[in-house]
């Protein structure tokens, strides 16, 4: 018996090895090695393109340290990937709210408010240009029908970010929408009659029923949000290009910039390694709090 | 009760009109803009007089839109093909195996979730010039591949606990191996998951910019996103014909969209919910 079941264990990591090897050759030769790539080439001040290049240590880590543009970015960064996930689960939660009620426009809003979502987010930047733009901007059109003075949103920095975390929101809460009506969904009736006839009010009922079921729900769609907001590229790299000056960088476009722009690979890479570091412990920490909270509710 | 049901109703149309309103103003901003002469500088909100619909013209002549359309689809044919097939079949073995190998490995495949592309773009751009991989399609096929397979093992994972474990086990015991298990068993069930996974990974590599940004250099290999960045970019000042393109471009994932819409809702459900 023993025997037996270890021969069968044995037959099983060979199954394991045969069906995945195909996927983990993949991973290590286009996620691990480039990683491991990248974290040599952070230690060097290579350029890029020529063929000599010195070690420099930490030097490019250090420079992390005082670079003002790096720091506005990591900033940024947080900005974009809290700012979206509260304004996407805010949107996300009250559309799913409104959709799980029955009324004549339900479908066509459904339909309209995840289809940008599956646009390309470096498109849906350039078709938001024409919104806040200064001059002729459709935003800017509305304030000039009101007598308010046009602003210029994307010429400032703190508006730059605001705009485009709005227009991230705006694009890919469809998503969040369609996550938390599944859940929704998935609430059986008989607690919200059960707690009708006790006498519950709305938002009793809301707090007390709908809440605590939707936190599986809450947690991977506050997981997937936060995860895209803080890789945000296209619809900043579409939107402001990183500007005014480097005032809207996120690490993703700054990374780009750097090496595209200023050719400078091995200070990018540093980025990048960091930007990897960071990004990845921020997942783990939350995925790990929201798994906790979902557990001690059941 | 039932005027106040009424009532409720007809609330709720009403703001969901404008919750439609503030989603699709954008879209009817750039469909303005398409059909304006260049150098038309009525609001963005209103519809000109004349229709230009030589904008659009110029967006098919100048900017080769067809051609990058099919450089695109080809892409995402393959690519997709590549995430299906492989995903569905490491996911067999990671769903039902519970050794600390098959946790490790599903752990790496969460792991690689995570890893921004652009935070390895510096040294992949320099693996794939090593191994000749730069302006070839396959060297964007097998990146867009490696970075759409975790969600695709995710789903099909999934999908395969929750087929009954009985029905391995009684195929099992009439002697048949783990590989013709997944052949003859898991495989034709998998058909309502593997629209999920082609719809959702399809849809990411067709939207694709960062990868195809590095690797495909070259005018001639240039897909939808890269046209869209020079149809926008600093040298052309026709914005009107910019924004004919881009409805253009995105009119063929509009149209797949609503015609599958349910495909596409179950696909964001099966990609998300555990």
């Amino acid at each position: 018996m023993f025997t037996r079941r270890r021969t069968q264990k044995a037959t099983e990591n060979r199954v394991l090895w045969t069906m995945t090897s195909p996927a983990i050759i993949l991973m290590i030769v286009f996620v691990l090695m480039p990683l491991v790539i990248g974290l040599n080439i952070s230690f060097t001040n290579w350029n890029g393109y020529s063929q000599s290049y010195y070690y420099i240590g930490i030097e490019n880590y250090r420079r992390l340290v005082t670079d003002p543009m790096f720091q506005k970015a990591i900033i940024n960064t947080v900005v974009y990937g809290m700012g979206s996930t509260l304004l996407q689960t805010i949107l996300g939660v009250s559309y799913a709210l409104l959709l799980n009620q029955p009324f004549a426009l339900k479908n066509t809003m459904q339909t309209v408010v995840y289809l940008p979502a599956m646009l390309s987010s470096i498109l849906v930047g350039y078709v938001w240009c024409f919104m806040v733009e200064y001059s002729h901007g459709a935003i800017n059109d509305i304030a000039l029908l009101f007598g308010v003075s046009k602003v210029d949103w994307m010429g400032n920095g703190n508006r730059a970010v605001l705009m485009i975390t709005i227009a991230n929101t705006l694009t890919f809460c469809g998503k969040a929408m369609l996550i938390y009506l599944a859940g929704l969904k998935g609430i059986p009736q008989s607690y919200y009659e059960a707690a009708g006839i006790d006498g519950a009010s709305g938002f009793q009922c809301f707090r007390f029923i709908t809440l605590p079921n939707l936190l599986p729900a809450i947690t991977t769609s506050t997981i997937l949000n936060l995860i895209g907001g803080l890789k945000l590229f296209g619809v900043i790299q579409s939107m402001s290009g990183g500007g005014p000056g480097y005032a809207s960088h996120s690490l993703s476009t700054l990374i780009n910039t750097i090496y595209f722009s200023y050719q400078d690979a091995g200070y990018a890479s540093a980025i990048g390694i960091f930007t990897f570091l960071f990004i990845m412990s921020i997942s783990i920490v939350l995925q790990s709090y929201l798994n906790r909270k979902a557990e001690s509710n059941e | 009760m039932k005027r106040k049901k009424r009532l409720g109703r007809s609330f709720r149309n009403l703001i969901g009109f404008f919750i439609i309103l503030l989603h699709a103003a954008p879209f009817y901003v750039l469909i303005t803009t398409a059909v304006k002469a260049r150098g038309n500088y009525s609001s963005r909100w209103t519809l000109p007089k004349n229709f230009h619909w030589e904008n659009f013209m110029i967006a098919l002549q100048d900017g080769k839109l067809l051609r990058s359309m099919s450089v695109t689809l080809f892409i995402t044919a393959f690519s997709t093909l590549l995430i299906v097939s492989i995903g569905a079949f490491a996911a067999y073995p990671l769903a039902r195996f519970r050794s600390r190998m098959s946790k490790t490995v599903s752990l790496l495949m969460l792991g690689v979730m995570m890893v921004p592309p652009l935070s390895v773009l510096v040294p992949l751009y320099r693996l794939m010039v090593t191994i000749h991989g730069l302006n070839t399609y396959w060297g964007i096929i097998i990146l867009s591949a490696t970075y759409g397979l975790p969600v695709s093992v995710f789903m099909y994972s999934n999908f395969i606990a929750t087929i009954p474990r009985d029905l391995d086990d009684a195929a099992l015991i009439d002697g048949c191996s783990r590989y013709s298990i997944f052949f003859r068993i898991i495989l034709p069930s998998l058909k309502p998951v593997t629209s999920s996974v082609i719809i959702m990974t399809a849809i990411n590599v067709w939207n694709d910019y960062s990868f195809q940004l590095y690797i495909l250099q070259k005018p001639k290999m240039r897909t939808v996103t890269l046209m869209m960045t020079s149809f926008f970019g600093d040298g052309n000042t026709n914005m009107n014909a910019a924004a004919a393109a881009t409805i253009l471009s995105i009119i063929p994932l509009v149209l797949i969209y609503l015609a599958l819409s349910k495909y596409f809702v179950q696909g964001v459900i099966d990609s998300a919910v555990k």
